[in-house]
């Protein structure tokens, strides 16, 4: 992971200054996350796990968090992992590089909008196709899927909370299509 | 509309204190709140409301629901908002509508067109198949033009539609389709069961056809006020969703269900905000289909005129609109249910003159309170003919058994032929129907998804059974206490009784389509023994009737013709959508801005700030050009080349796929999928490679730079990447799935500046920390990982224009301000912004080809003369077999070369085929074509790149490229134009 806390040179996200809400719905862009796709065989889960210090999930649509760090079962040799930049994330590559894996800083790849309120499951559901009712995809509950014509990463938070990724020039898109979802409910 | 004679004080459930206001082909009228235009034109005591579609004959409501044949209209808000071929029946009326019939000119009341109404006969089935066969020039110019205008109805709005649309994905349990008694309690037992419901009924209220029954108790409740506390309870329960105005049009595989609400069609002035359909796909776990059964009229002579209705629709607008539809009646039946219809309108004051009946047998109590209400019977009886042009004025009866012809007086006639189970969803679903012969219906019969058919849509016509059924399906039984129910006893199918009579008048199968009892006849006759060369022959069923009117007679006379049993002749196939749905309830929000996703990268904000002209690559938008005030395309396309060339030019090339390949094997997987060598690329060095499909043709290409031994960062094209990376993942999860090589797309962790020129170096080295970048330590063709204003990067020293070249990959959110300074340090140098022109321009200058531009999936490496890519010693790739295919090593294939115009001003058009005799007669031969042709500003002449048959052996050669007023002479030249000994590119 890159180590960027030397520099003070201006980052800027994607989706800076945006904000939407209605009376049941609130749409904002998520803040900076360090971010690593992890793929790996396995038998390497159990050293991987040593060193992520959280054991990655295993079944599919979950997720595991601890502290500042989440992981999400994307495939059955694919994660992401999702870390707040306070940790030390950037060391992971370091250590994982001795272990029989790939783990790539997509930190900058992806971008995260925060989907929350009454109406969220509404709202994505305007252009999502999953089941978001709390039997089918409880609170950790993650997934690969799609929002209108954009890949998108869903985790849920929260009971309405959601944690929405993209890929960077998808956000612009896939903020617009949440905010016209919100509008037309 | 207070002094309407046709509104009945007491009857409906519309106040009469809530007026608005609408226009019917002008004539401002005054309707009630909650009418639809159907019932409020006939309030107005207005029954022509349309010309029929190929007769032009005038045509009145038939129906009071969405299967309406005859009454469909253009109605509009305004100018935009303009929609042609609603049905007056399902549109609500709100303040401020204008309606407006349809085909018809110059008035509704006199038509031109009704004079193919006196020319009927030459409009019989199958007519243009038959009349427009010849002669062949006649169809571009007559026959095809007068065809296309008299085709369809209605006139589509001009303007672009300014209202928003919506969709919902939703999964529930159990969706309830209609909200008819049997609907109503399959929702509710589901419901209480815990169950997540949706419930959704096509109609502005749920309630079914039990809204119009007056008499009939449920446990001791009106049916109204049984309706109104179910629904009561069904809001209160938070696990169910309830949707009116919505239709459920299509059901497909794995229960998905696609319903259409109409969210504010019947608003007066909607939200802005508030969509005007909204889209639902429901995934249920279990389907309960209670979409009840629609009214058949009868086939008889003339039973299209205006103010002949189904019965059924005549108690409607009586008992929920409280609109008389005349105050004679007369009331033509096979069925119980139109008798119900027939006590309701004279309890309510309106003379009936006659049950004329078909049957022989009628149940006693209906007798009886025929007598009571002193009604004239008419059992075993038959219409013959109506008369009336605008509207009925008689209808004449006479015994089936023969007999003499009676004649009344009438102002509007109702029928009813019995009832037709709505099996169109079940059938949508795959379901088998069954054919009932007591009753002339299909029904359910065998089922493909986890669906139920409950209550009349199911045959089950009795009331309680149909709770009984409903209440089952929902999981748990209930039986209610009903009192008066209505039958639905008796029907008539096909036209029995009429077939002598009707073999040239105009006995109405498909009022929509003006199909007649004759033309089904015909087209038997004419050897169309299958129900589906039927319907296709004479268009019956076809449209928006999907068989809800017309498939039961259709099927019935066809059989009688063919002397066949009606399963034996079939029945046509139910498709979506049940009722039309808009263009833009498809679409919802998928327009304007949401109709594709735009990318952009993260510099792109700073060329639009500093002018750049964009140009879409895929999804992307790319700087395509940075025009200075005063320069057109050209001149700064010039500039931007020349100056970089000089000097230096900075260029975004964030939009290159880039795929990071990770894993021990990852160099056995480079070596699978590159044609070129990859063993002996030592860390920190890039090379060019290129990529085959299996067919040995060019696939992608791009630079790959080796960042340890177990590691590359792989690039690809702009539009390639997803491709690139699928095809990828494709051998390594079907092909090699042992292999320990992952790969991660990261196009977009990275944003990419190229700097390219004489002065790259020195523009970005104050940035540059932890790398050496002499060229002894850092050469062409080498990557460092180091940092650049303070920020982790991936330092490539390559180039696509032929000069010294680096491109700086940087974290994508950091990529502007990176650029930002760079830029400020090299501006005063005489550093220039170029675009994706420029960067094609250069490359072509040097030779450098672009997969899809220069070649086109039938180009080998071999043919774009980059041979040299293959591993002479490998032992496989992807493609090396198909390379070694007998036509791709033969002489004679269509190779890349350099073009150099005779007269160096002309700039040959790309796409330009290319002859090596330029007088030989026409159609010549062509022997290759122009792939990419630019002015270079710095040679002074126009270049072109060409795939040439043999082209590598024709260097020299002088070839022709004819033109529409002329043609150019060329001569055959390397695709090396600029420094061909390539020294600035090591500086």
């Amino acid at each position: 992971m890159a180590d960027t806390s030397t520099s003070d040179l201006h980052r800027n996200h994607p989706l800076e200054n945006q904000l939407f809400a209605t009376g049941n719905v609130l749409i904002k862009p998520g803040h900076a996350l360090a971010r690593i796709s992890l793929r790996a065989a396995g038998d390497q889960i159990e050293e991987i796990n040593q060193v992520l210090s959280l054991d990655l999930p295993d079944s599919p649509k979950t997720s595991v968090a601890r502290d500042e760090r989440t992981a999400l079962w994307l495939g059955p040799d694919e994660w992401l992992i999702l870390d707040n930049l306070s940790s030390d994330l950037h060391e992971l590559p370091k250590n994982l590089a001795q272990m029989l894996c790939s783990a790539v800083d997509i930190s900058h790849r992806n971008t995260s909008i925060i989907v929350s309120g009454k109406g969220a499951v509404g709202v994505l559901n305007t252009g999502c196709p999953q089941n978001l009712s709390m039997e089918a995809f409880p609170v950790g509950a993650c997934s690969r899927t799609i929002l209108g014509k954009s890949e998108i990463i869903l985790l849920r938070i929260g009971t309405s909370t959601f944690h929405v990724e993209c890929w960077r020039s998808f956000s612009d898109y896939v903020w617009k299509y949440l905010v016209d979802g919100a509008k037309t409910l | 509309m207070m002094g309407s004679s046709n509104r009945i004080p007491g009857k409906g459930n519309l106040s009469p204190a809530k007026t608005v206001s609408f226009t019917f082909d002008g004539r401002t009228l005054t309707a009630l709140e909650g009418d639809t235009l159907a019932s409020a034109l006939l309030a107005n005591g207005i029954h022509l409301t349309g010309r029929s579609f190929k007769y032009h004959r005038p045509r009145g409501i038939l129906t009071s629901g969405p299967e309406e044949p005859n009454a469909v209209m253009d109605i509009s808000r305004d100018k935009a908002r303009t929609q042609p071929n609603v049905r007056a029946s399902v549109q609500e009326v709100f303040d401020g509508l204008n309606a407006k019939s349809q085909n018809r000119w110059p008035s509704l009341e006199f038509d031109i067109g009704s004079i193919n109404n006196s020319m009927s006969r030459f409009f019989p089935a199958g007519f243009y198949y038959k009349t427009f066969k010849w002669p062949q020039s006649a169809w571009d110019k007559i026959y095809e033009p007068v065809i296309q205008k008299a085709a369809g109805l209605g006139v589509a709005p001009e303007e672009a539609d300014p209202d928003s649309y919506a969709n919902q994905f939703a999964h529930c349990q159990v969706l309830v389709v209609g909200s008819g008694a049997a609907g109503l309690t399959a929702a509710m037992v589901a419901a209480k069961s815990g169950k997540r419901v949706i419930l959704c009924d096509e109609r502005p209220e749920f309630g079914g056809s039990l809204l119009s029954e007056t008499q009939t108790t449920i446990d001791g409740l009106k049916a109204t006020e049984w309706i109104a506390q179910t629904l009561e309870e069904l809001h209160s329960l938070s696990n169910v969703i309830l949707l009116k105005r919505t239709t459920a049009f299509g059901y497909y595989a794995h229960n998905m269900i696609t319903l259409n609400e109409r969210v504010s069609d019947h608003l007066a002035a909607p939200h802005p905000d508030l969509p005007r359909e909204r889209l639902w796909q429901v995934r249920a776990d279990q389907v309960i289909l209670a979409t009840g059964a629609i009214e058949r009229q009868i086939v008889f002579p003339d039973n299209d005129r205006p103010a002949i209705m189904l019965a059924s629709a005549a108690r409607d607008y009586l008992n929920q609109h409280g609109v008389t539809p005349g105050h004679n009646i007369g009331v033509y039946t096979a069925c119980d249910s139109a008798w119900s219809a027939a006590f309701d309108l004279k309890e309510a004051g309106i003379e009936i003159v006659a049950i004329i009946d078909t049957r022989e047998d009628i149940d006693a109590e209906l007798l009886g309170r025929a007598n009571d209400l002193e009604i004239k019977i008419l059992k075993a009886h038959k219409v013959t003919a109506t008369t009336g042009y605008l509207r009925v004025k008689s209808v004449s009866v006479e015994p089936l058994s023969g007999g003499a012809r009676q004649k009344f007086e009438i102002d509007c006639l109702i029928m009813s032929g019995g009832w037709t189970p709505s099996v169109h969803l079940f059938s949508q679903s795959r379901g088998k129907l069954k054919f009932d012969e007591a009753n002339g219906r299909f029904i359910p019969d065998v089922y493909a998804q986890n669906c139920i058919c409950v209550g009349s849509c199911n045959g089950t016509d009795e009331l309680s059974d149909a709770i009984i059924e409903a209440s089952t399906a929902a999981g748990e039984k209930h039986q209610l206490d009903i009192e008066y129910a209505p039958s639905m006893d008796g029907h008539l199918i096909g036209s029995p009784h009429n077939i002598d009579s009707n073999r040239h008048s105009a006995s109405f199968v498909d009022f929509q389509n003006d199909v007649k009892a004759s033309d089904i006849r015909l087209a038997v006759q004419e050897g169309m023994h299958s129900i589906e060369h039927v319907k296709r022959y004479t268009t019956t069923g076809m449209a928006s009737d999907q068989g809800k009117m017309s498939n039961m007679h259709g099927l019935s006379i066809a059989a009688q013709v063919l002397n066949k049993d009606i399963p034996e002749v079939g029945l046509t196939t139910f498709r979506a959508p049940y009722t039309p749905v808009s263009f833009g309830s498809i679409a919802n929000h998928s327009r304007g801005e949401l109709f594709d996703p735009t990318r952009r990268t993260a510099i792109h904000s700073w060329a639009a700030e500093n002018g750049a002209v964009f140009e879409d690559v895929g999804n992307w938008k790319r700087a395509w050009y940075f025009p200075k005030a005063g320069e057109d395309m050209h001149a700064a396309v010039n500039r931007e080349c020349r100056t970089t060339r000089d000097i230096a030019g900075i260029f975004d090339a964030s939009t290159l796929g880039k795929i990071e390949a990770v894993g021990p094997d990852a160099v056995k997987f480079m070596n699978l999928m590159y044609t070129n060598p990859w063993d002996k690329l030592g860390v920190g060095r890039c090379r060019y490679g290129i990529m085959c499909r299996e067919d040995g043709y060019i696939y992608d290409d791009g630079v790959i730079a080796r960042l340890a031994e177990d590691r590359f960062h792989i690039t690809t094209t702009t539009g390639g990447a997803p491709r690139v990376l699928n095809m990828m993942e494709d051998y390594l999860q079907t092909e090699f799935p042992d292999w320990k090589v992952w790969l991660t797309s990261t196009s977009e962790q990275w944003a990419v500046i190229a700097v390219n020129g004489p002065k790259a170096r020195q523009i970005i080295e104050p940035f540059v920390e932890d790398i050496d970048l002499e060229p002894e330590a850092m050469p062409h063709m080498s990557v460092r990982e180091g940092k650049i204003c303070g920020i982790p990067c991936r330092l490539m020293r390559v180039s696509f224009t032929g000069e010294v070249g680096f491109e700086i990959n940087i974290p994508a959110d950091y990529g502007r301000s990176v650029w930002e300074a760079i830029y400020a340090h090299g501006h005063p140098m005489g550093l220039v912004p170029y675009g994706t022109e420029a960067m094609h321009v250069m490359r072509a200058e040097k030779g450098y080809i672009i997969v899809g531009q220069d070649t086109d999936g039938t180009v080998t490496p071999q043919d774009a003369g980059v041979g040299w890519a293959i591993g002479r010693k490998k032992t496989d790739f992807v493609g090396i077999r198909g390379l070694k295919r007998p036509d791709l090593i033969a002489e004679g294939r269509r190779q890349l070369v350099g073009l150099k115009t005779k007269n160096p001003k002309t700039v040959l058009e790309e796409g330009a085929q290319i002859v090596d005799d330029p007088n030989q007669s026409v159609p010549m031969k062509m022997i290759g074509f122009v792939t990419s042709s630019y002015w270079s500003e710095v040679l002074g002449q126009s270049i072109a790149l060409a795939v040439v048959e043999n082209g590598h052996s024709r260097l020299g050669e002088t070839l022709y490229v004819p033109m529409e007023n002329e043609t150019f002479e060329v001569e055959v030249t390397s695709t090396v134009f600029y420094d061909p000994a390539g020294e600035r590119i090591n500086g």
